[in-house]
């Protein structure tokens, strides 16, 4: 396999890789450094890669099963929160100002669930998983997932509820 | 999108039962500017998940094609193989063969040729037995040639006196 192939190979799933190490690991740096890891171990066994049947299952696998690895070790002692900005220049700068806060909540709340719940949202509502793929991912059952998901959406949203009526209420 | 329609789908979103069609479904209603306020709280979700979306990785990845490691092993194997002829050369020239280390038919053939070769040397010395008599000759011949010395003198003798007459 060339390093063209491969580049192809992994295009369509690197940033998903790394939008669920950022979600799993917050940090912006972190996350890059987990998903450079992923693809770098993905390359060094590239001549095994041809024998999976959904290579991207399996990277999503390597990627919780590293930042999940990464979490418990010693490192991520050193873990550094950083956001990001979210820019829309339609919006004035008020309700920029506003938006960005409370996007910010969202993701505030999401660092809340637990790690596997995480999972569960991130491929769910960003990627657009099905549930059998995540299953597969996750290697538990769709049911599970599915109940997890639902408990999941449940908290986010009165959390977010519960922020965005603070002082209204 | 009716308000009712949106509020079924958002229940069943609750409980994780809507398919992946029915997500965008919601996801293109809140995308929308106006939204009824008890729906307000959705529409930060779902802003935030259009907004996640478009994040990526930017970072590079440095892909180094692996070295075949092949040749270095062939030179190290070349190594081993000289040491090992080395090796065997040395002790072949140092080992001593004893008649245990031959095997049946090596013995046998071992066995026959020295007794050919004691056939021959018993004849020989037989030959050289023989020779003693020869050796008797010489003698008899030398001691022979001693006595030509008297004649010698004898002669010596006699031309003295042939001169004296």
């Amino acid at each position: 396999m060339t390093q063209t192939d491969f580049v192809k190979l992994v295009l369509p799933f690197k940033d998903k890789v790394y939008r669920l190490a950022r979600r799993l690991l917050v940090s912006k740096e972190e996350a890059e450094d987990a998903t450079q890891e992923i693809l770098i171990k993905l390359w060094n066994n590239k001549e095994k890669i041809e024998d999976y049947k959904n290579v991207e299952a399996f990277s999503m696998t390597m990627t919780k099963n590293l930042c999940l690895d990464r979490l418990k070790s010693k490192q991520a002692q050193n873990l550094k929160i950083v956001h990001s900005n979210y820019q829309d220049h339609n919006l004035s700068l008020q309700k920029q100002v506003e938006l960005n806060d409370s996007v910010d909540w969202v993701s505030k709340i999401m660092e809340e669930l637990p790690e596997q719940q995480k999972i569960i949202v991130q491929l769910r509502d960003i990627e657009d998983y099905e549930f059998d793929e995540i299953a597969k991912v996750l290697e538990m059952n769709e049911t599970a997932v599915r109940v997890a998901l639902s408990r999941a959406r449940k908290t986010i949203r009165e959390k977010l509820t519960k922020k965005h009526s603070y002082g209204i209420k | 999108m009716a308000l009712n329609n949106i509020e079924q789908l958002l229940e069943k979103y609750d409980n994780a039962e809507t398919s992946l069609a029915e997500e965008a479904q919601i996801r293109a209603y809140f995308a929308q500017e106006e939204v009824p306020a008890h729906l307000e709280s959705y529409k930060l979700l779902f802003q935030y998940v259009s907004h996640t979306k478009q994040e990526q990785f930017t970072k590079d990845v440095p892909l180094q094609p692996k070295r075949t490691k092949v040749y270095q092993w062939i030179s190290v194997a070349a190594v081993a193989v000289l040491m090992l002829g080395a090796y065997f050369q040395v002790t072949q020239m140092n080992q001593t063969k004893t008649l245990d280390d031959l095997s049946h038919e090596q013995l046998m053939a071992y066995n026959q040729t020295m007794e050919v070769f004691n056939l021959v040397s018993t004849k020989l010395n037989k030959g050289s037995a023989h020779l003693g008599a020869l050796d008797l000759v010489s003698t008899k011949l030398n001691e022979g040639a001693e006595n030509l010395v008297y004649v010698k003198e004898f002669n010596k003798a006699t031309n003295k006196i042939i001169k004296n007459k």
